[in-house]
């Protein structure tokens, strides 16, 4: 099976050459860029379930259980050498079944909502090309392969999110994802640097590949402040792809791209890249308790952050946006407490529900000819049942309430934060308990209002837009059927033992991530058991005052919005004002330094100075020598003598 | 004695009238001056027991040589014109290159060594025996090769002047 | 006694003059005067060496040093008179086709 690992990436990408081709010279039909598009995803799919069925039957357990292919010798450079290489272990191989599984759903789902879209073509070709970018994110076998899918998501995120480039609007929210990732990026680079100098530097055989990592880490005597710097830069980077404080900025004006891809990148697969990242990492994070601890606590204050901004936005893209930054603010609290397969688990359970709620929402969006405020919907449940049921399934699991896939996840990471191992966590577990359990509440209170706002009580949208509403095409529910069917029920993959399951993805992934950290419970099973019922409860509490305050008595978010001068409330609508504050702290100060001093000075004073100087210099000398050729015999005899005399001397004085 | 004199008589004579070719306005007093040189060479060569040279010096050089030149002078009817309109700094280049060469003179001069003695000579030196015998053996090849030089000189002067191609 | 020295410095003298002269002059006429100056003066070394050396080829070497500067005045008189017949000047100056 070794040798078909490079097809799973590469097909993608054969898809993407193909309808690149056909975006550039509009020859493919519509119909062949679908089938061709949808295909290789679908291809690819199919390989990744053999991969990991092969994976399944092989080692122990999951024990040393993985796949490397080398195709070529990357770098040689000295002792530095990288391979261009793919590995697959269980880690990777839940990944790329995410990847592809979901991501196939969301291509069959674009055919439909992209059916009337001018540019289908190109927009295939870019989300093909994404597939094979994040492909080789999760399946490179050392740094710099994953770095290397890192920065092609990021080319896609941008291509993707400025699909509609036209509106300046858009190419802008395009340019910021790119820019905020860049940042990021610049962290992870330095962190790989960092990484790569001093393990040369402890006179170990210094390598970049995550097998060799993982061994010389063990043994060479690498200091924990250094690991720490390592870590933490390389978490700055996951900030940035993983929309995390303070990097998030992008996500939520990222929703300006079409939803699909608001759907594959920005829920189920590139903003993932950073948990991968730190649960691939794991022997290096487990190092350092402090850079854990930074990451659980980044990771518990976005979840609580994002959740109270959600609270108060309009448009339903928006919620769902800062809904996938509080979701990753989980992932990040679990990987920061040492669960790191709890964190993957999250991060499954996510891609299912959050991908069937975007896809939902583009489907109301789709119903509503392209109205995107809930304030001008309502009452679509009749309407449109099929999105409405497959919304409401996955809100649901996206509350955590029992049984579904969403509480196995969520509440699998909020007991771990509760019986955090003190030796990694610097912080006291409860509190971050408290903060997550918050967050929980909030969740499920911004779903909930978006629900009951959308589809409950009377259509708010004008009589024009009403006569509109439609399902959406087959190729379009499909996937959300699917998708909310896997919401319900994708709890069954790991089962908490306190409840008597079975863990099965827990001992999937124990070779690659063992659960290193032991939990230090701090209360007893059945405190336990009481307090995920106590939570249960509250969420269906919060269930009931949502239902309250947007059905029943729709004055009431009015007067809850007046409450402390109305100053919460102004504050989560603008987002805490963050974009005005990086707008002046830092982008205008770049603007101006670049302007007046990088731009007039250095640009044209110095660069373009120095080479037009060569020019210059050049234009002179040539001048003073064109002078010689007057054309004048005596001239030139003049300059024979002058010689002759010039070799003669120095042929005397020799 | 009376060799000294003769030569450093001969030596100053070329040297004026060189200066003259030089330095002369009309370009038949150029080479009126020249055929002057030529002649008081001539002297010199003689009192070097060149006699052959001389000979043909003064035939060759002086007789059909600058006879040409004379007749393309009054051909081209050239008359007399002025140095100083003769471009810039004419004096100073004149005066400078000199200056030049006799530095390098001295130069060359300082390391060079013509204090060897004179050779001893025999009765024919110079003579048009001497000189055959070594022109058409020794030298044949050089011989051949300027009369095919002259030739290929004729033809070229030939064609050059014509009036048309 | 006249030594080779003496005659040298003659040479030297009239090799000179012949290139100032080539240098200076605009007159294409003279300045071909100028050059079989210069070849006289370095007959008058051959000379002299061949006197000094007591062999005849020296002289060998002026006879065809004057056979040369035969065909070379006849070629360049040749020149010149095309020349005029062009542009009705020799003066080498104005013989530049060069702009600027």
């Amino acid at each position: 099976m070794e040798k078909y690992l490079w097809a799973i990436p590469l097909l993608p990408l054969l898809g993407a050459g193909i309808n690149g081709f056909g975006a550039l010279t509009g020859a493919l039909s519509r119909r062949a860029v679908y089938i061709i598009g949808c295909t290789v995803v679908a291809l690819s799919f199919i390989l990744a379930c053999l991969v990991n069925w092969e994976l399944a039957h092989m080692g122990g357990h999951g024990e040393a259980a993985r796949m490397v292919s080398v195709w070529f010798t990357w770098i040689s450079a000295g002792s530095f050498g990288v391979d261009a290489a793919l590995l697959v272990d269980p880690l990777s191989g839940v990944m790329i079944l995410v990847i592809t599984g979901v991501g196939f759903l969301i291509h069959l789902y674009s055919t439909g909502y992209m059916a009337h879209d001018p540019s289908y073509a190109r927009y295939f070709a870019f989300i093909n090309l994404f597939t094979f970018a994040m492909l080789l994110l999760v399946m490179g076998e050392n740094l710099l392969v994953m770095f290397m899918g890192w920065e092609g998501v990021g080319l896609c995120s941008y291509l993707l999110i400025g699909f509609w480039f036209t509106d300046t609007e858009k190419a802008y929210a395009g340019k910021k994802a790119f820019i905020v990732n860049r940042v990021g990026d610049f962290g992870f680079l330095l962190g790989l640097f960092v990484l790569y100098w001093t393990l040369a530097h402890s006179g170990a055989e210094a390598t970049l590949s995550f097998t060799g990592l993982a061994e010389l880490v063990e043994t060479s005597p690498v200091s924990e402040a250094a690991i720490t710097a390592v870590c933490l830069l390389l978490f700055v980077g996951a900030t940035g792809k993983s929309a995390q404080i303070p990097l998030y900025v992008w996500l939520p004006d990222a929703m300006a791209g079409p939803t699909p891809v608001s759907a594959l990148i920005h829920a189920a697969t590139m903003v993932t890249a950073g948990v991968y990242m730190v649960a691939r990492l794991n022997f290096l994070y487990v190092l350092s308790p402090v850079a854990m601890t930074v990451v659980a606590c980044v990771g518990a204050a976005t979840a609580l952050y994002a959740a109270t901004i959600g609270l108060t936005q309009y448009d339903i893209k928006k919620v769902l946006a800062y809904s996938t930054v509080s979701q990753l603010g989980y992932m990040f609290l679990a990987v920061g407490l040492g669960a790191f397969s709890a964190g993957m688990f999250h991060l499954v359970t996510h891609a299912f529900f959050k991908a069937c709620l975007f896809l939902g929402s583009g489907s109301v969006i789709h119903a509503m000819s392209g109205e995107q405020d809930i304030r001008k919907m309502g009452g679509l449940r009749h309407k449109i049942p099929y999105t409405y049921w497959t919304f409401l399934i996955a809100t649901v699991a996206i509350a955590g309430v029992f049984g579904t896939s969403g509480f196995m996840s969520k509440d699998e990471i909020l007991a771990f934060a509760l019986a955090a191992n003190p030796e990694y966590t610097l912080v006291p577990g409860w509190l971050l308990y408290g903060i997550g359990a918050v967050g929980a509440l909030l969740t499920t209170f911004y779903m909930f209002r978006l629900v009951f706002l959308t589809f409950f009580g009377q259509f708010r949208g004008g009589e024009a837009l009403e006569h509109h509403v439609h399902e959406s095409p087959w190729s379009m529910v499909v996937p959300l059927v699917v998708l909310a069917a896997l919401s319900l029920v994708g709890g069954l993959l790991n089962v908490p033992e306190i409840l008597h399951g079975g863990e099965r993805l827990h001992h999937w992934l124990s070779g690659v991530v063992p659960q290193t950290v032991a939990k230090v419970p701090i209360v007893g099973h059945g405190a336990e058991l009481g307090l995920m019922a106590l939570l249960q409860l509250l969420i269906f509490g919060t269930i009931a005052l949502a239902y309250t305050m947007y059905i029943k008595r729709p004055d009431l978010p009015a007067m809850v919005a007046g409450w402390l001068g109305g100053v919460p409330y102004k504050a989560s609508y603008n987002k805490y004002y963050v974009d005005e504050i990086y707008d002046r702290a830092i982008v205008r100060p770049i603007h101006s330094i670049s302007k007046v001093f990088l731009w007039s000075n250095v640009d044209v004073k110095i660069i373009d100075g120095s080479v037009n100087g060569v020019a210059r210099l050049l234009r002179l000398l040539s001048e003073g020598f064109g002078r010689l050729q007057t054309g004048r015999i005596s001239a030139y005899a003049f300059s024979i003598l002058v010689g002759m005399i010039a070799i003669l001397a120095y042929v005397a004085v020799k | 004695m009376f060799e000294q004199i003769l030569f450093y008589f001969f030596a100053i004579v070329a040297v004026i009238s060189a200066v003259n070719v030089v330095a002369g306005k009309n370009p038949i007093a150029c080479a009126i001056s020249l055929i002057v040189t030529l002649g008081a060479l001539a002297g010199v060569f003689v009192l070097q027991d060149a006699h052959f040279v001389a000979t043909i010096q003064v035939l060759v050089y002086a007789g059909a040589i600058m006879v040409l030149f004379v007749f393309v002078i009054m051909l081209l009817n050239l008359g007399p014109e002025d140095l100083d309109k003769e471009g810039r700094f004419t004096r100073l280049k004149g005066v400078g290159v000199l200056f030049a060469m006799a530095g390098a003179a001295l130069l060359i001069w300082n390391f060079a060594d013509y204090s060897a003695a004179m050779a001893r000579i025999g009765p024919g030196y110079g003579g048009l025996e001497q000189i055959s015998g070594k022109l058409f053996t020794e030298y044949i090849i050089p011989f051949e090769a300027i009369s095919v030089l002259l030739m290929a000189a004729v033809v070229g002067a030939v064609v050059i002047a014509k009036r048309e191609l | 006694m006249v030594s080779t020295s003496h005659l040298l410095i003659l040479s030297a003298v009239l090799f000179s003059l012949g290139i100032a002269g080539v240098v200076i002059r605009r007159n294409a006429i003279v300045v071909m005067m100028c050059i079989e100056l210069m070849l006289n003066a370095v007959n008058v070394s051959f000379v002299a060496f061949a006197r000094q050396m007591g062999g005849v080829d020296g002289h060998l070497i002026v006879f065809f040093v004057m056979a040369v500067a035969a065909a070379e005045a006849g070629v360049g008189l040749a020149l010149v008179i095309a020349l005029f017949r062009h542009k009705a000047t020799v003066n080498l100056d104005e013989v530049n086709l060069m702009k600027g």
